[in-house]
């Protein structure tokens, strides 16, 4: 196959026209389960919140502006087509220019250093995870996650014969937890199974997923039901305020594990579930 | 769901007859402030020097704006976890602060402070940055100008909305909200 010729240049317009939509538009199969679960929402200041969620998701599409202050640490995921020729320059730098420009009018919550905590201005680096595919297109996915979510995710290593129930204690718990922290109603991310590093990203690549698309395994399917009307059984509901809207959605991603272990994380996305991708 | 419309600075009177639950459209001058700047303040407390702002019967806001887009008086300026300034605020209850607004559970040494003290606790909503900046009339930035986003902010409320989380009397919707709703 004839090697395709693409430069850093598109992928960084790309990437950069990427980011600004993300942060003002919210992906409307998310929009689409917000109003319903306002519409069926039991506990009235529940209710009030979703209202205001989803005014605010319509004012900042309207006039242009981030539906939410916080617009995170961008987490990009490329795919990069192994019949793709890169030119013109590096591709982590068109990355990183991509993220300067988006964020130009936004505001900058990226440090240089966790200890030593410099802002570095341009909110960059981006987190980058990369994955080398057959083709010839390159596919820029990216998450704008703002950190009260992050900061109540988790991981944990069960061990191997731990089984479904202690996979769903563990995620309740972790929604529980969190609470009101993480903005709810949440997007909640279940990594099943590979390795401490490999289940945390499979967690986050789990918010990916659009909501109203069940995992294709059934048995994963089922699980991912099961675990939604488990966490919205906890009652804390939107903004944490009691009701029945804790969670829109349980989106679960396995992979293969060791003999020795059911590794589980649990990523929660907030009530500005900042998503988009682009294929070039 | 009983609605207060309050201005600030607030008096005890203003505060007494609230209830966990309650909604309330907050205006007046509230402070911006969240982790850096509350470090910050902290450490000049603990130096024995004044603090930058007026604490007696104010309201810190836990925020960091994005800048402003023309035609708005700040950018998106929604709540950050309130929880991250627990370890600060006993002392700025001491000195009078009256309510703080923001998202998130507080430290069980907080919620007694705030019953000691006479203060609440109020939430807005978490991810409703655009729609709240709407009721920020004018920002600008009093101290700490270095921190960037994360200076002290004055900022203008005008029917800001917020719902009243723990009250001066114990109460804590947080807690007893998700009771009323839980399925076991």
């Amino acid at each position: 196959m004839a090697v395709r010729e693409l430069p850093v240049q598109e992928v960084r317009d790309a990437v950069a026209e990427l980011l600004r939509r993300a942060v003002t538009h919210l992906p409307p199969d998310y929009l689409v389960a917000l109003r319903d679960a306002e519409a069926r929402e039991a506990s009235p200041l529940g209710r009030k919140m979703l209202r205001l969620l989803v005014e605010n998701a319509e004012l900042a599409q309207r006039a242009g502006v981030a539906t939410c202050q916080d617009t995170g640490i961008p987490v990009l995921f490329v795919q990069l087509g192994q019949d793709v020729h890169l030119t013109g320059g590096a591709l982590r730098e068109a990355l990183e220019d991509a993220v300067r420009e988006a964020y130009r009018d936004l505001r900058k919550s990226v440090v240089s250093d966790p200890l030593l905590r410099q802002n570095t201005g341009d909110n960059t680096p981006p987190i980058v995870h990369y994955e080398v595919v057959p083709g010839d297109r390159v596919r820029v996915a990216a998450l704008v996650k703002g950190f009260g979510a992050e900061m109540t995710s988790a991981v944990r290593m069960l061990p191997a014969t731990a089984g479904e129930t202690e996979v769903k204690q563990f995620v309740v718990e972790v929604v529980r937890q969190a609470g009101p922290n993480a903005c709810p109603p949440v997007i909640v991310g279940v990594g099943l199974g590979s390795s401490f590093d490999g289940v945390a990203l499979l967690a986050k690549k789990a918010l990916l997923r659009p909501l109203g698309t069940p995992n294709p395994k059934p048995h994963l399917a089922r699980l991912e039901r099961e675990l939604l009307e488990a966490v919205n059984d906890t009652g804390v509901g939107p903004q944490g305020l009691g009701g029945r809207f804790t969670a829109l959605a349980v989106h679960v991603e396995s992979y293969p594990t060791h003999i020795a272990a059911l590794p589980v994380a649990v990523n929660l996305n907030c009530s500005a579930p900042r998503r988009a991708e682009v294929v070039l | 769901m009983r609605e207060w419309r309050l201005r600030t600075p607030l008096r005890e009177e203003d505060v007494l007859p609230l209830r966990a639950g309650d909604w309330v459209y907050l205006s007046g001058v509230v402070y911006g402030a969240r982790d850096a700047a509350h470090q910050r303040i902290a450490e000049a407390l603990r130096r024995g020097h004044e603090p930058p702002i007026p604490l007696r019967g104010q309201v810190i806001y836990y925020v960091g704006p994005a800048p402003a887009k023309e035609g708005w008086a700040v950018g998106p300026a929604g709540p950050t976890t309130s929880g991250r300034m627990d370890p600060f605020t006993i002392p700025l209850l001491e000195r009078g602060l009256k309510a703080t607004v923001g998202k998130g559970t507080r430290s069980a040494e907080v919620k007694q402070a705030m019953v000691r003290h006479r203060a609440v606790y109020l939430a807005t909503v978490g991810g409703g940055a655009a729609l709240l900046a709407r009721h920020i009339l004018r920002a600008r930035p009093v101290a700490y100008e270095d921190l960037g986003t994360e200076a002290i902010w004055e900022l203008e409320f005008s029917d800001f909305p917020a719902v009243v989380v723990n009250d001066v009397h114990g109460g804590d919707l947080y807690a007893e909200a998700a009771a009323r709703y839980a399925r076991a």
